[in-house]
């Protein structure tokens, strides 16, 4: 944070958070691109590219609740830093696991 | 900005204890918690992504998921994320009656979603996927199934968010407990964002 020390950090920090109609206004943006989503999923003629674009959707959809409902847009950078340092990780293990996994060959099927 | 001297309906005090950092400790506590649980869920996902098309026994993805109805429930729990923030907004405002009621509809829509959940399991079972059936339906149902235990734990500390307020001991400090729970309740909405785009919107081959 910026702000003095002695300021009442969480009251500056309110007072930049965004009033209950911008709030309805992130939720109607979300309703929108969930109901998008469903919608191409069923359009045959976009499958090749069904897979970029939900993926796309689904990170706007996101941040979208990150940045504005869990208010990091407004917090300290220091939780941002966190919280992406989690999804960094995240993302670390999941090329780690796919590497391990297909340069050994991958599991066999299992069945019942 | 003091709740106790301005009565019931005063905004609660959002002041924190000055820190050495100048952040919340609380808040800090809980963003460290959120990124692991990233990597907890990111295993999760990583794992389904590895298993799903190994099917051998048992139905195929394609062939139980129900996207429509899976719309449905998620779009039930995308809205409760609005209605956790409009519960944030109203207790800092010291608005209690708008707080006990927007709390407890989150509470509500996370119970529509895991009871849709319960049903949805309960229909794949029916169809002969159960986690023995094969690593996808492993991989699905501990994936799933503990979203729905983090969205069950969600719901029951709103729950306690409610009774504490009913009772008169949310404290001077409602208002940053609140927050606090209310970043959970958004992270396993984000956590199902991601669910529903990987397990059930990306079709496998």
């Amino acid at each position: 944070m910026s702000e003095a020390p002695s300021a009442p950090l969480e009251q500056v920090e309110l007072s930049h958070h965004p009033a209950p109609r911008q709030y309805v206004g992130v939720a109607a943006i979300l309703a929108i691109i969930t109901a998008i989503e469903v919608a191409i999923y069923y359009v045959s003629s976009l499958r090749s590219v069904l897979v970029p674009l939900l993926i796309i959707m689904s990170v706007i959809k996101f941040s979208m609740v990150v940045l504005w409902f869990m208010h990091l847009r407004f917090d300290s950078l220091v939780f941002r830093r966190l919280f992406i340092t989690g999804v960094i990780l995240a993302f670390v293990v999941f090329g780690v696991v796919l590497t391990i996994f297909f340069t050994q060959g991958g599991a066999a099927p299992v069945g019942s | 900005m003091s709740a106790s001297a301005q009565g019931m309906n005063a905004p609660l005090s959002t002041t924190e204890p000055h820190t050495s950092t100048g952040i919340d400790n609380a808040k800090l506590a809980i963003w460290g918690f959120l990124g692991s649980e990233c990597l907890f869920f990111g295993s999760m996902i990583t794992t389904y992504l590895l298993y799903r098309n190994r099917v051998v026994a048992g139905p195929k993805p394609h062939e139980i998921y129900n996207i429509p109805y899976t719309s449905v429930s998620s779009f039930v729990l995308l809205m409760s994320s609005l209605t956790m923030v409009l519960a944030l907004a109203a207790i800092q405002r010291g608005d209690h009656r708008g707080f006990r009621v927007w709390v407890l509809a989150t509470a509500f829509l996370g119970m529509v979603f895991i009871g849709g959940q319960v049903f949805e399991f309960t229909s794949f079972v029916d169809s002969g996927l159960k986690l023995s059936t094969s690593t996808f339906g492993s991989a699905f149902f501990m994936l799933t199934g503990f979203h729905g235990a983090h969205v069950t734990a969600g719901i029951l500390m709103l729950l306690s968010l409610f009774s504490m307020d009913v009772a008169g001991r949310l404290g001077p400090d409602g208002a940053r407990k609140v927050e606090l729970i209310g970043l959970y309740w958004h992270f396993v909405d984000i956590v199902w964002i991601v669910i529903f785009t990987v397990v059930y919107l990306i079709p496998t081959h």
